[in-house]
Order: structure tokens, then sequence, then C-alpha cells
């Protein structure tokens, strides 16, 4: 399994010279049934995966440049919504849950956070004018105070995604026990299991085609939001050393990926505002990463498909919220996309968060740019923590704080 | 039975008629069964009800007539939940919910259709869509 097929440079070289062969990872999957591993791992190149979903922990990084006189703002918003200036002058981070400052949140339950952060990402991307409305308390060096202007994405000195924790490898299977509908991130869950929400593009998921984070590692270029991006680091809440299967994968939410990329060359067909009704805003985005065949051991796990992976399935009205760690039950991605799913022996209709055919337009997308010379694969310059890094999530601990030393709100 | 069926209609009670009795009349004067999908009538308030209508196509046009005369507005259901098109991206997260069907994944493109005859405006998947592509007119 291990002898090395082919390396990077080689790779690149078939894709200047238009030769490269290059497949989906949903498309390997019957590929490798008909021919087997050792074949189609001679003949591949590269395999294509791809995410489309909800990812909250994105936001993007712009410069809006000096004014006249200077400002170093210290409060900020676009179209309504707090940006975080707290990082020098002009740079702002505009997160994607952030709601607008007047939204009523969730006073009327279930809130509907019609507009935010990732609203805001989606029309300076669509090249809209947004609304820039700034404070400061000023000084010396940057006397002004108030700033009220419109911007755009083209004027922006720099305007990029910054996502501190996108493609989740696996996630659970939300499901609601008690008497009520209840609105979470995972969509609206019907009472009594009336139905199960679920995220994940499974066996086209870029993480769950490299389990063991082999080939995927910080410096890899991958295609974001339509444009062109990085993994710039491990996700946040990156959790390597969870249960896995036979094959390797991981039995739950486990790996992340922070990615970065130029939101300048990203299209509003991969990146969406999205209203989550009872719980915030926050952003769709498309997310690909090829993965090169440099061995047989590459395209094996490459070749996992839905019916091999599972995702825990957890009740949301209590379980998930209060952190018990309670477990229903194991189901699989193909038993999940066949639009219900039996749960203590109950069929639960199935109502996926993630789009599956925009999953399949992202790898195809990423195919097609390295048939046609356009995307040339990069080697990671650092790996992920894997397995062997006994790298765990923690929850917090909290410690009791003397009354005097409390900031208040 | 090609002169009977049955008919979903949104009816509009303006304020001076809500507090009346006149839907019930559809089965005492008609002959015609009805089953409501969906009520929100107070009285000296406009109300808004959702039925279905059943018996003979004459019949149903008589008893809807009839409501027109005493200043209901009646108007077809299949208007009143529209999907914008170009809003979805199709994550099917309504699928799960639409108790009727009226909204499924069709395979293997993976993406969601919407049959409008099939709905009865229950409106779970205006208010599950993230991105507003389901759209209430009621």
């Amino acid at each position: 399994m291990g002898t090395k097929l082919r390396t990077y440079e080689e790779i690149n070289e078939k894709i200047k010279k238009g030769q490269v062969v290059v497949v989906t990872a949903e498309e390997v999957v019957d590929l490798v049934r008909e021919k087997g591993v050792e074949r189609v791992a001679r003949e591949v190149d590269v395999v294509t995966t791809g995410t489309f979903g909800i990812m909250c922990s994105s936001g993007a990084f712009l410069n809006i440049g000096h004014t006249k006189p200077r400002m170093k703002i210290h409060e900020a918003y676009l179209n309504g919504v707090m940006a975080y200036a707290g990082l020098a002058a002009v740079d702002l981070y505009i997160g994607a849950t952030q709601p607008a400052k007047d939204d009523p949140l969730n006073k009327v339950h279930p809130g509907e956070f019609r507009y935010g952060g990732g609203h805001v990402i989606q029309d300076l991307v669509a090249g809209k004018d947004v609304l820039l409305e700034a404070y400061a308390y000023g000084t010396d060096c940057y006397p002004r105070k108030k700033l009220v202007t419109w911007i755009n994405i083209r004027d922006l000195n720099e305007a990029y995604l910054f996502n501190p924790r996108n493609a989740y490898q696996n996630y659970n299977v939300a499901v609601n026990l008690s008497d009520k509908t209840i609105y979470t991130y995972l969509g609206v869950l019907l009472p009594r299991m009336g139905n199960a929400g679920y995220s994940s593009a499974g066996q086209l998921s870029p993480l769950l085609n490299d389990p063991y984070y082999r080939v995927i590692g910080i410096g890899t270029k991958i295609f974001l939001g339509g444009g062109i991006g990085y993994v710039a680091w491990q996700g946040t809440q990156h959790n390597p050393t969870v249960e896995r299967t036979e094959r390797g994968i991981p039995k739950g939410g486990a790996g992340t990926i922070a990615v970065i990329g130029d939101l300048k060359g990203m299209s509003p067909h991969w990146l969406w505002g999205v209203s989550i009704r009872g719980y915030g805003c926050s952003l769709a985005l498309g997310l690909g990463i090829p993965i090169p065949i440099l061995d047989e051991e590459t395209l094996y796990y490459c070749s996992v498909s839905d019916e091999e992976i599972l995702a825990p399935v957890v009740d949301y009205s209590h379980a998930y919220p209060y952190g018990t760690g309670e477990i229903l039950g194991y189901v699989s991605y193909a038993e999940l996309r066949s639009g219900k799913i039996t749960i203590g022996g109950k069929e639960v209709p199935t109502s996926p968060m993630s789009s599956y055919s925009k999953a399949r337009e992202v790898a195809l997308t990423l195919k097609k740019w390295i048939q046609e010379g356009k995307f040339t694969l990069t080697q990671p310059v650092a790996q992920l923590p894997g397995v062997e890094s006994g790298v765990r999530f923690k929850n917090l601990v909290e410690r009791p704080v003397e009354a005097s030393v409390i900031i208040g709100r | 039975m090609n002169n009977n069926g049955s008919k979903k209609v949104v009816l509009r009670f303006p304020q001076e008629v809500a507090d009346r009795p006149i839907v019930c009349e559809l089965a005492l004067r008609f002959g015609l069964r009805f089953n409501i999908l969906r009520a929100s009538i107070s009285p000296h308030r406009e109300g808004i009800m959702v039925m279905e209508l059943i018996g003979s196509r004459d019949r149903q046009e008589e008893g809807l007539e009839f409501l027109r005369e005493k200043g209901v507005f009646v108007e077809p259901l299949s208007q009143d939940i529209r999907m914008v098109e170009e809003r979805c991206y199709h994550c099917g997260t309504c699928v799960g919910l639409c108790p009727t069907g009226a909204l499924s994944m069709e395979r293997p493109s993976f993406l969601v259709r919407y049959d409008p005859a099939k709905c009865i405006a229950c409106e779970l998947c205006v208010l599950a869509c993230p991105t507003h592509a389901m759209e209430a007119l009621l």
C-alpha cells in the first residue's frame, strides 16, 4: 500500500500538459467498486472533494483605507452590523454570525435574524455598496471621530475571508425528544423526533476523504467561495482523537480547518448570508479540496462511501444543550440521504442543512479547473495535528471569581 | 366522480364579516364538506382561513360565490406559498419538515422540488428556510 505512485511535481506537470486524470470523491466510489483500489490508484492523479453548507466561525478582514483627517476606528457598523475594530486604525473584521445592531434577536421567539455578518459578506462579494458608520475617540495622530460613507469591495485595499473553523469532519444528527418544536443551528426540529437535522457532504466532504490528514495540511490550496484559498491552520475545536471506525472515519465531529482566501476573487454564487430561525445569522459557503493520489492508501481513503460514514444521533432538546454526551445511536449518510432514518424503531424524515447538489458542484468545478490547467496543487508546509498528537477538545472548567474584579456589562 | 373533487382555497374575512357565521353555510346550504387547514379569525378583526372544499365542482363554485357575495375574498391556495428559485441552494431542510410531500428531494440531482398542488400552507418551510426562498403571500 505504501508504494509511491506520483509526486506533487509530477501531478502539476501533468496539469500543465493537460494530461491529468481527475475524478470527484463521489465518482471514485463507483470506480473503485468496479476496478479495485490498486488499478484506480494507478489511473487517477487527483480526487476532488467539496462541501457546501452553513459554516459558522467564518468572517472577513477588510482594510478600508485611510481617511483625511486620519481616524483610528473604535466602533464600526457595516449595513448596521457591528464589525470588530480593535485591530488597528482602519482594519475591520466582520464575523458571519453577528446580527444587525437593531435586530430584536430572540425577544419574540423564534427570532428571524434577517440580516447579519454573513449577509454583509454576501453583499460585498456581490459588488453592492455597503454602508459604513464608524466612531472613534480621537487621538493626536488620528483626530477624526465620525465617519459615514458607502464602501465597495473594489475600493478596499484588502478583503479576505479568514474562517477560523470550517469543513467539520463529520457532525451530529440532531433530533428533538421534547414535546415542543425547537429552533437550532441544525434547523427547525419537530417534537417527538418529528424530523432529524444533519449537515455534512459525507462521501464528498474534504476531511472525510483524508481522515488521518495525510495530504491535507497547512498551505494546501483549496476552492473557497468560488475563488482560491488556502488551509491556514487547524481549525478551532480540531479534535483528531475521537473514536473512529475500522477504516479511520471519525464517528462524530473531529478535524476542522482554518481557511483563508481573497474575497475579491469569490462569487455570491458560493457565499450566502443565512438566517437560522430562532438561532441567528451565519454564512453558507462552498469549499473544496483536491487530494493528490500519492499512493494507494490515499486513494483507498478517498473511496469511502456514504454507507461507511456514521454520524451520532443526539437529542438537541436536552443532551446537546446540557452537554450530557448521550448518543441515541448511529446512522449512516446513505440512510440520512435516503430521506429517512430509523431511530429506536421509529421512522424519522431527514432535514439536511448542507446542500449535496452544491457540494457536488464544488467538486465538479474544482475538477474542471484542474483539467483546464487553471488550478495546480500545493504540498502542505506543515501537517495538521493527527491522532498521534493527543490533541483533544476540552470543555471549559469554570473557576470562582471575586465580586470586586467583575467588570459586568 | 369527474364532477367531484377537492379544492384548496384561501378565504380572507374583512373586519365587518369576521364575526358572522358564514362558513357553516357551505355545509348547510350547499352540502359541501370542508376541512379547515389553518385559520386565524378573531371578532372585529380581519381573518384568514385556508380550507379544503370537498363536493361537486358546481356546488363548490356556488358556495364560493355565496362567500364572495357576503364580502369574503376567495383565492386559490397555490398562489400563496411560493418558492423563489434563485434564493434556494437546495439544502433540503424544508423537505424533512413538509407534512404533505409538496417539497421533495429529486434524485439523483439532489435538487429541492416544490409542487404547489400538494401544499396546505402550514408555512413550516417559510419558518425554516435559511435563505427566505419559501415565501408566504398570505
